[in-house]
Order: C-alpha cells, then sequence, then structure tokens
C-alpha cells in the first residue's frame, strides 16, 4: 500500500482531538513545528500556559497562519482541524490527588494509527513481541473475555481480560495471571486498566494517543496514570521505552500499513474478538483514514 | 516474434546459496513481496511474505527447519504447503484446515532459485550454462526499469579469467537469449568466457541483475573473477540509474504474480468424502502384527497435519477406517501410519494387511485433528496402550522438536509389540516402556505415573478401552482436573441404542426434521442436505460435534468428557440422540 493516492481524513477524524506535543517541552513564546494528517501545524504556549496551535498554509511567507482549537489534557497539546467536541474523552483517574500523571514515551512509527492502536489491544503477541516481561512462551493462551460498545459513550470496551506475565510484579518469581480492561474511546486511542501493585482495589491506567502524521505513520505517544510513591519518573518511563521499542520493528513490518477494515481480509481467531470489534467499530465510526475500507481491494502490497 | 506472457515464465528471485540453513530470504517479483526459506530436507518453500493473520511479514520469521513461526503471534506454518499448523493463543484446538498463506512455484537451475505462478513452467534453458560447472556472481539490484537493463547489459563488457591483468585484446557479443536474460561472451586468443544475466522484474520499475558465470573459474582465481564482475556491474548500475527516464520507453510487460496456492483465512467444509488419492511407497512390518505404510500423493502436495490428526482411509471394499498419523513436524512428504492387525475386527485390518500393497492407490481424507497437542504445558505426559502409540508417536517427535519437557510411557505385551521401537530409541526424551503386564500390574504403574498432579501438566492417553477408562479414573483421584486429559478411543467399544424418535430444530437455516428409531441424527442431517464433516461415525473421534442450543441430549459417545456431557451444549451427531423430545442445534 505505499503507493496509494493520498487519502483524505473524512469528518470523523477531521472532528477529533488529536495529540500534537508534550505540554512539558513546549515553552511560552517560542512554537515546535510537527504534522498531524499531512498537514503542516505549529504548537506553542500562551502566558498562562495554555496551549495554542496554529495551521501553517504554506500559502504567502509571513502570511497570518491559520489559528486551530487547542486544549491541554493528560500531559499533551491536543488540537483539531475540524469542529472539535468541547471535551475530550474522560479518565477520571488522573484526577486523583495520590496519582502521577506522566507523559513516558514517544516514538515515530512507520505504520497506520489504526494498526498501532490494535497492536496494543491485543494479549497473543506478549509471549513473541515482549518475552519475559508481558508473558513467556509457552503461556501462550488467551482466554475468552468479552467486548461490548458502550451504547451511551459509544467506546469500545474489552473486559475480563487475563494473561500470563512472567514478572507482572517485582516481588514475584513465578509469574502470575494479570487482569486487564481495555477501553477504545477515540478511534486513534486506547488505554488498558490494569489492577495497582500497591492497591488492588484501584487500577493503573496507560495510555496510547496516536498522532496520525499522515495515513500511515504515527507518533505513537504512550502516558502513564499511577499510583506508585516509589519508582522514579525514569523507572516508570523505561518500562514503557522499553516496551514500545518492542513493538516497533513488529508494526513496521506489518502489510499493508493501513488496517483492513474487510471481514476476511486477515484471518481471525476467538482471541481477536478486540481486533475485530475495533475494525468494525471503526467501520461503523465512518472512518477511512489509516484504514482500507471494506470493499476495496487488498492486494498485499 | 510474439512475446510470451511474462508471468508465465519463471524468473530468478534468489541464489541457492543464499538460501542458508534456518533463514528466511526476501525477495520481490512483479510486485509480489515474498519470503523464501529451505527446510532441513532440503525443499524451497517461496511464499508470499504476510502472516495471514495480521499481515506481519513471513520474511522476518523464524525457519525452525520444519515450519516456520511467525514473530508476531507465532503461529505456524507448515514446509511445502503452507498451512497454519498451530495458534498459540489456542492451545487446545487444532487451525481450521483452510488457514495457510499463498504458496508459489520453486525450481532451482544454474544455481538459482527461480519462480512464477505455473507449476509448468521450467526455468529457461541458456545454451552457454548448459556444459560447463557455473559460478553464480553477486546479484545487484537496480532501480532502473527491465528493458532499459536489459539495453545495458548488452554493453556489457569484461575480460576472461585467463586474461584479466593482460592486455590482450577482448571480443565480446551480446545475445539476448529469451525477453529477460542477455547472454554476454568474452573472447581472447587464449579463452572464452559467458555471464548470462538473468533479469529479475521486481516491480514495474525496479529489477534484481543475477548473473552467472561459464565456466567457473579455477577456486583459486574465484576472488578475483567476483571482483572483476562486482566492479564492472556497479559502473553499469550507476550509468542505469542515472540515465533512468521519467517516462519509461519500453514498458515491461503488464503481469501480476498469482500463487499457485492461493492464503486462505477462513473455515472448511466437507462429509466424509474421500478429497485425495495416495500411492502406498513403502509397506513394513513395524512390530509384531503392525504393519505400516507410507502414502505419498498421486499429484501435489499432501495437505499438512498436526500431531494427534487422523485420516480416513477409503478401502476398496467400501470400508472406511480411521488411522492416526505418526509423522513428526518435519516429515512432510509422506504420510507415515500404522495398523494393527485385529483377527476380530470389521476386516479393515485385515484388508490393508494381506490386500493393500506398496504401489497400490488409496483414497483418503484430508487430515482431521481432534486430539490436539498443547504447546503451553509445563510437563506432557504421553500414555500409550499398544497401537494407541501412533498419535502420541507425532506428538513425541513435535514436543522434542520445540524442546518442552515431556515424557512417553508405552504399554505393549512386549518389546516386539511396540510400533517403530527404533524411531523412539532416536527421540531425545523420556521414554517408559512397560511390557508384559497384568492388567492390574499396568493400573498400578498408570497410578504411579499420574501421580502426583502438578499445575499446567497436561497427559494424553491414547489406547484400549478400559485402559483410558483407568487412565482417566486415576488421574481424576490424583488431583488432575479434566480438562487436563487428553484421550483418544480407537472405537466405541459400548452399546448404543438408537430406539428413540425425536425432533430437531436448525436454528441457522430454520428448519425442523424427524429423526426416527433406527436413523443416526447425522444421516437424518444429511438428507435435509447439512454437509457435516464426520469421520469414525462411531462416538469417539468427534469430527462430527454440533452445537446444542435447547434440549437435552442423550449422550453415547465416548468422546467428551463428564463435564462436557454435564453441560450439554454440544454432542455428537452420528450416535447421540435426544432424551427430550426435542434438540435445537446451531446448523
Amino acid at each position: 500500500m505505499d503507493a496509494t493516492a493520498p487519502q483524505e481524513p473524512g469528518p470523523p477524524i477531521l472532528d477529533l482531538w488529536h495529540p500534537v506535543a508534550i505540554l512539558a517541552e513546549l515553552t511560552a513564546g517560542e512554537t515546535i513545528r510537527t504534522r498531524l494528517l499531512d498537514r503542516d501545524i505549529a504548537v506553542g504556549l500562551d502566558g498562562e500556559g495554555a496551549p495554542l496551535a496554529w495551521l501553517i498554509t504554506g500559502e504567502a511567507p509571513g502570511g497570518a497562519p491559520e489559528s486551530l482549537p487547542a486544549i491541554a489534557a493528560y500531559e499533551f497539546a491536543w488540537t483539531s482541524l475540524g469542529t472539535p467536541p468541547a471535551e475530550i474523552f474522560a479518565i477520571p483517574e488522573c484526577d486523583e490527588p495520590d496519582r502521577r500523571n506522566l507523559a513516558t514515551f514517544s516514538v515515530g512509527v512507520h505504520v497506520s494509527a489504526p494498526r498501532a492502536v490494535e497492536n496494543f489491544l491485543d494479549l497473543g503477541h506478549f509471549p513473541y513481541v515482549h518475552a519475559g516481561i508481558l508473558g513467556q512462551v509457552p503461556r501462550t493462551e488467551v482466554a475468552d473475555y468479552r467486548v461490548e460498545v458502550d451504547p451511551e459513550t459509544n467506546e469500545l470496551w474489552a473486559l475480563d481480560c487475563e494473561f500470563f506475565q512472567p514478572q507482572a510484579a517485582a516481588a514475584s518469581t513465578d509469574g502470575q495471571m494479570s487482569q486487564y480492561t481495555y477501553r477504545v474511546p477515540h478511534p486513534y486511542c486506547v488505554m488498558l486498566y490494569k489492577s495497582c501493585p500497591t492497591d488492588e482495589s484501584r487500577f493503573d491506567v496507560i495510555a496510547l494517543f496516536c498522532q496520525a502524521l499522515s495515513a500511515d505513520r504515527v507518533l505513537f505517544h504512550t502516558f502513564m496514570s499511577v499510583i506508585d510513591e516509589v519508582s522514579s519518573d525514569e523507572q516508570i518511563r523505561a518500562f514503557q521505552t522499553l516496551v514500545s521499542a518492542q513493538d516497533k520493528p513488529i508494526l513496521e513490518n506489518q502489510t499493508p500499513r493501513l488496517l483492513p477494515l474487510e471481514v476476511g481480509a486477515e484471518a481471525s481467531v476467538r482471541s481477536d474478538r478486540a481486533s475485530v470489534a475495533y475494525r468494525r467499530w471503526l467501520g461503523d465510526l465512518g472512518v477511512g483514514y489509516g484504514v482500507i475500507p471494506a470493499g476495496l481491494p487488498d492486494d498485499g502490497s | 516474434m510474439t512475446a510470451p506472457d511474462p508471468a508465465s515464465l519463471l524468473h530468478p528471485v534468489a541464489a541457492g546459496a543464499d538460501l542458508v540453513p534456518r533463514h528466511v530470504v526476501r525477495s520481490r517479483l512483479f510486485g509480489r513481496r515474498l519470503a523464501i526459506w529451505r527446510a532441513d530436507d532440503g525443499f524451497i518453500n517461496i511464499w508470499e511474505d504476510r502472516c495471514i493473520h495480521r499481515g506481519m511479514r513471513l520474511s522476518a520469521g523464524v525457519n525452525d527447519g520444519a515450519e516456520l513461526v511467525c514473530q508476531y503471534h507465532g503461529w505456524r506454518y507448515s514446509n511445502r504447503n503452507g498451512n497454519c499448523t498451530y495458534i498459540p493463543a489456542h492451545p487446545g484446538e487444532a487451525p481450521a484446515g483452510a488457514l495457510r498463506v499463498a504458496t508459489f512455484a520453486c525450481a532451482e537451475r544454474y544455481g538459482l532459485v527461480w519462480s512464477g505462478d505455473s507449476a509448468d513452467a521450467s526455468p529457461p534453458s541458456i545454451p552457454a550454462l548448459e556444459d560447463a560447472e557455473v559460478l553464480v556472481l553477486r546479484s545487484l539490484p537496480v532501480n532502473a526499469p527491465v528493458p532499459l537493463v536489459l539495453e545495458g547489459l548488452a554493453r556489457y563488457s569484461f575480460r576472461p579469467t585467463a586474461a584479466l591483468g593482460s592486455d590482450i585484446p577482448v571480443a565480446t557479443s551480446a545475445d539476448a537469449g529469451n525477453p529477460f536474460s542477455v547472454t554476454v561472451t568474452a573472447t581472447t586468443a587464449g579463452a572464452a568466457s559467458s555471464v548470462v544475466f538473468f533479469v529479475q522484474p521486481a516491480d514495474a520499475g525496479r529489477c534484481v541483475i543475477r548473473p552467472v558465470l561459464s565456466p567457473a573459474p579455477a577456486p583459486g582465481e574465484r576472488l578475483v573473477t567476483l571482483r572483476h564482475h562486482a566492479g564492472a556491474l556497479e559502473e553499469l548500475r550507476a550509468q542505469l540509474e542515472d540515465a533512468r527516464p521519467t517516462e519509461i520507453a519500453v514498458p515491461l510487460p503488464v503481469a501480476t504474480l498469482e500463487p499457485l496456492r492461493s492464503g486462505g483465512t477462513g473455515g472448511a467444509a466437507g462429509g466424509r468424502r474421500p478429497q485425495l488419492q495416495v500411492r502406498v511407497a513403502r509397506k513394513w512390518l513395524c512390530a509384531e502384527g503392525i504393519t505400516a505404510f507410507e502414502l505419498v500423493p498421486v499429484t501435489g502436495e499432501l495437505p499438512s497435519f498436526q500431531p494427534g490428526a487422523h485420516l480416513d482411509v477409503h478401502l476398496p471394499n467400501g470400508l472406511v477406517r480411521q488411522y492416526s498419523l505418526t509423522n513428526g513436524p518435519d516429515l512432510t512428504d509422506v504420510y507415515r501410519i500404522a495398523v494393527k492387525l485385529e483377527p476380530d475386527g470389521g476386516g479393515g485390518s485385515r484388508l490393508m494387511h494381506d490386500s493393500v500393497h506398496v504401489g497400490d492407490v488409496l483414497d483418503i481424507s484430508t487430515p482431521r485433528n481432534n486430539f490436539p497437542l498443547r504447546r503451553d504445558a509445563a510437563r506432557t505426559v504421553l500414555i500409550a496402550g499398544g497401537i494407541g502409540i501412533t498419535p502420541l508417536l507425532a506428538m513425541a517427535q513435535t514436543l522434542a522438536r520445540q524442546g518442552l519437557t515431556w515424557e512417553l510411557h508405552c504399554f505393549a505385551r512386549s518389546d516386539d509389540h511396540i510400533a517403530f521401537g527404533e524411531m523412539l530409541d532416536s527421540l531425545a526424551g523420556s521414554i517408559t516402556r512397560h511390557v508384559g503386564l497384568t492388567p492390574e500390574q499396568t493400573g498400578h504403574e498408570l497410578g504411579r505415573i499420574v501421580r502426583p498432579y502438578a499445575p499446567m501438566n497436561h497427559t494424553y492417553v491414547c489406547g484400549p478401552g478400559p485402559m483410558i477408562a483407568t487412565a482417566r479414573a486415576l488421574a481424576a483421584d490424583a488431583g488432575w482436573p479434566e480438562a487436563a486429559v487428553h484421550f483418544e478411543y480407537f472405537k466405541n467399544e459400548s452399546p448404543r441404542d438408537d430406539t428413540s424418535a425425536f425432533e430437531v430444530a436448525l436454528a441457522r437455516s430454520g428448519r425442523s426434521l424427524r429423526i426416527s428409531a433406527g436413523e443416526s441424527l447425522l444421516d437424518g442431517l444429511r438428507n435435509a442436505g447439512v454437509d457435516l464433516p464426520s469421520s469414525c461415525e462411531q462416538g469417539a473421534c468427534g469430527t462430527c460435534i454440533a452445537t446444542v442450543l435447547e434440549g437435552e441430549p442423550d449422550h453415547q459417545d465416548v468422546y467428551l468428557n463428564g463435564s462436557e456431557r454435564a453441560a450439554g451444549d454440544r454432542m455428537l451427531t452420528c450416535v447421540s440422540r435426544a432424551k427430550s423430545g426435542r434438540l435445537v442445534l446451531d446448523l
């Protein structure tokens, strides 16, 4: 799919908030340049520390750039090329006073945002791609789990997921079954809730916010909201850096880079139900950017 | 001269020497990405470079000598036919037969590996390469279309090895041998040598030059010769890429490469019909009263199989018998089965022993697996009684190859009654022979084998009915969960009652039918046009299983275990019936 004509992000994607910068990397009075949905944009901060964003049209040099809406959320600056909702999806856990909210690791990956989200939703690759950390051969079985679309929010959830992890906690030697809940609140964002090692009644949140540079390239931003009084920021980031670095070469070797939505374009088994539901959900939302819509040929190149 | 359709020809895609053991090479032909690997048995696989599951490049996978393992989710694909043999996310289930990668034709000639979309095509025959030892020179990818590259190659000049470093005049002549090659011959007073340049059409704008030199230089002169050509070709590449026109003057004839066998991502149907013809290639006595057969395909390749799988063999007298495959994963070009002579049986084994000979053709089904092997156990205990060793042999070889922890216990009347005894000796693993035991002694040994139970242990038992029953009971006493005890009966030895009559509603097709006394549910379904696969048709193999949505089944099989029977949500349609007046099936 390298040679396809550029895709146009339709309204469902244009009207969403998209992450474009880590807040901590912005300085008042300065701008950084980045890309979103095949457009050049600039991001900065106002005197109050609130993010600003502009579309760089590239027409008259020195001409006034077009201002874009911008908000701060979850340690990132977000913008939109269309008409975004008043608020971004909520992660209520982040407001708890004893939480540490961290932008953990960002890396460019030559793949579509939906392929990256699907990888994040996938348990079956743990023993192969994250061997010794999130899984270990031969403990490869994916137990059945549930997938639901919340009728009120239209968010996609995968519930009652569990997987054997060789080192789920620093103190464990034999490994244990870890429980997960996945939530997809946005076509290009996904998060998981994992029981917190220090407080069984609460959940750590790990999120992937994809900045779609183009239909087949993303900046893969990760975010964590954890209850952890012991680890340093660097230790928390190191874990996420390692895991993301293991996924990058896998994602870049998937072909096609765009996610095929046609049923049967790729073989699915029971453990792929989250992936299958995500593909359907994207189709139902009318997403046509970063995907091969159902009904179009997938020539495998 | 009319140009042949380029897709009907074979093209070089790799050098034979590139296919190092246990490696995977990537290549490209007419825009198709290929993953090429040589199995330990020498067979070269040319596959679409894409896992059918989530599109991962198979060229990034692991060649384990008999299977290619995808790096993303560990899906395993078989040497030769590319069928998926194992899905680690579901260790207890056999992958659907239709799951396979797309495969392409393969041939070897002149030190190169050739592919295309026709199984009948051969690599081109080039006179200059026929009668001498040849040397494959370094290949070179060029960012230019085939016609331009062929034109440039026609101007190639070089010196024969004997004339290197001298200033003897050299005459070169070029000859377009076929639409995708050029032969350049250099002649001096003392020597002549030819380079044949095969041009691999990678895609519309790129190709790979694959030169072959004839005659091959003496070993001591090889390096200097390789350097000479590498330098000359590098120069040619620079010229070609600089001269690359924006508009291609002579476009490459349009071709798309179609696989010989397309990849598949869906499920398969099937009744109890023969699907394959095989020839008996070898027949030998592999133990007292046990004859082994090796079956080879009459045409094409054999479908792949998984450990625990069996075949239906359609005998010349109309009988259908099931035999387990004993093959390990590395044996993919034959099916190996073993048949025990049952003097009091239905005649199938007598027929196989006495009337089936080497060279005979048999109709068989494709392999089915109702006894799948999990490969996620901490320890696997295989327990064989007599001829029950056959599926367990396949399992033992698979476990040994993957380096997993296993042990095999063979119960038999004597050492001479253990089938394939010599193969057991060659398997690295814990193998214990228990011979000449009474039923009481067998029970005692089985008790020792299953104790104590440890978590993540799995046991597979195959043998006579009473032995399986004893092993299951002892394992249950020792604390084994039912899901960890796997068994396969050869046959259902319990009496069956087919006197009931009942209604069956088919939920998916919205029909209903009546099954009368003496008629099996499976036959009733088939008469109503429902094509349900079946195999043993005596409640032993599990092939004809159906999901029960409503009603209470009257289980008469030996396939389901206690909790599966109690759940009542699945039944074997060949022997089981209804206790309630009505069943609703998910068919």
